[in-house]
């Protein structure tokens, strides 16, 4: 089962979307039925219904008529584009909120984020395609 | 997978049984295709709502209908509807074999593969008489003869009361499948909401015989939330919001709240947690019945997480 607290619709659009991130679902390929997120999930068909139709709304899937759902082409990076819309609220705020109950400066917060930058070693470009712009990450742009 | 006509609607509807008001001005629309969950503590109703809704019984106040017809005694509505009460009783000598005979001369979309199926998934004596089943192996019959039945508006009353971890997975898989196969209204009452809560897509929620939630499951989400703290913030964070449920052990108070974010105020207040509730956390809050406080002895580690 899954579980973020977050409703179950948005939950499977959101699995179906890292899906389409980390290559498991490439552009032009068919995603998995209804039926078969339904089961997967032991989930309601129709919330996985509506977590696709959220991700055809956003242009992420398409359908065939008859056939199933396919993944749009420029999928990826349109969700690129909004999952770094949404990472300053998703992860930096809470991130800079427990920093500052714990009482760490920016520049503290700013050296932890690039420690774990280096130790993660260089980002997979493999299966990533160009990045338009570079993440910004100045001192600036974390208060 | 829902259309606009209701596959049940309840108007009004009230039942006495003997000294009690069983249900008292119940009345709404189920839509065609959904997957409902009937919730409320013991007692609340549910299980006298969905006879009315067999037919098994009929209100004495209001009214209920089935895809427009009225259930009770009714030779038209008789197919439309499945139902093994929680507790049904069986006659002495009927065995599993009788029950997978019958069950098509009740049903015409009675399907034989699918019940073979469940009895196999379930493992299913043959040998025993019904009554002499455990409450899980009855259980499963319940399961069996709403799955089987196909009835436009299935009934499953307390489907897993008594099943195994492994029986209860069994259940959802094969309703999910079957709901897949065959889409049909599902009328479900349980506890283990938690556990059953992706199945479902709408939910109703009775106390004391009255219909207190009456909503789409994502319209549910995230409508309370519950906010715990030092008891005096939290008295103040609350003070102009509706309060479902009150919990207070030694200085901390513990509220489910009908507001998202928990309320303005409590949003600012840095002594205060603040989450959404989840449905289990609502349904037990609607059934606590009063704003006060319910003191509550503290239980080794309940305090963990309770900020400074």
């Amino acid at each position: 089962m899954l579980d973020d607290g977050s409703p179950l619709f948005q939950q499977i659009a959101r699995q179906v979307s890292d899906g389409v991130l980390v290559g498991t679902f490439p552009e032009g390929t068919q995603v998995p039925s209804t039926t078969e997120l339904a089961a997967l999930h032991r989930i309601n068909p129709a919330t996985v219904g509506k977590g696709l139709a959220l991700l055809v709304a956003e242009e992420v899937l398409h359908k065939r008529r008859g056939l199933g759902m396919f993944v749009s082409d420029g999928a990826r990076a349109r969700l690129v584009e909004r999952r770094r819309g949404e990472l300053a609220t998703t992860y930096v705020r809470p991130l800079v909120a427990e920093a500052r109950s714990l009482g760490l400066a920016a520049d503290d917060v700013l050296a932890l984020v690039a420690q774990q930058l280096r130790d993660d070693g260089p980002a997979p470009t493999t299966r990533r395609p160009p990045v338009p712009t570079p993440a910004r990450t100045t001192p600036e742009g974390a208060r | 997978m829902t259309t606009t006509a209701p596959a049940v609607s309840a108007r009004g509807v009230g039942r006495r049984l003997g000294s009690t008001q069983a249900l008292q001005d119940v009345s709404f629309d189920l839509p065609t295709g959904a997957v409902c969950g009937l919730l409320g503590r013991n007692g609340a109703g549910k299980t006298t709502l969905m006879a009315m809704v067999a037919g098994h019984d009929r209100p004495d106040a209001g009214a209920i209908t089935v895809h427009g017809e009225r259930p009770f005694e009714n030779p038209a509505a008789a197919g439309l509807v499945s139902m093994v009460r929680d507790n049904q009783r069986y006659p002495d000598d009927l065995h599993l074999a009788h029950l997978l005979r019958v069950g098509p001369l009740f049903h015409a979309g009675w399907d034989a593969d699918l019940a073979a199926e469940v009895v196999d998934a379930f493992r299913l004596p043959s040998k025993p008489q019904l009554r002499k089943l455990s409450r899980g192996q009855s259980s499963a019959v319940a399961i069996l003869v709403g799955l089987a039945s196909r009835a436009p508006v299935t009934v499953l009353d307390e489907p897993t009361l008594g099943l195994d971890a492994t029986s209860r997975q069994v259940f959802a898989d094969l309703l999910v499948r079957d709901l897949a196969a065959a889409p049909r209204t599902v009328l479900l009452s349980t506890h283990l909401v938690d556990e059953l809560e992706g199945l479902l897509d709408h939910v109703l929620v009775l106390d004391g015989g009255r219909l207190v939630r009456d909503a789409a499951l994502e319209d549910l989400h995230g409508s309370a939330s519950v906010v715990l703290g030092p008891a005096d913030a939290v008295e103040r964070a609350t003070a102009d919001v509706a309060v479902l449920a009150s919990r207070r052990v030694g200085g901390f108070l513990e509220r489910v709240v009908e507001e998202p974010g928990g309320s303005a105020r409590a949003a600012g207040d840095p002594a205060l947690q603040v989450r959404p509730a989840g449905l289990q956390e609502l349904v037990a809050a609607l059934g606590a019945g009063d704003d006060g406080d319910r003191a509550t002895a503290p239980r080794p580690g309940s305090l963990t997480e309770v900020p400074r």
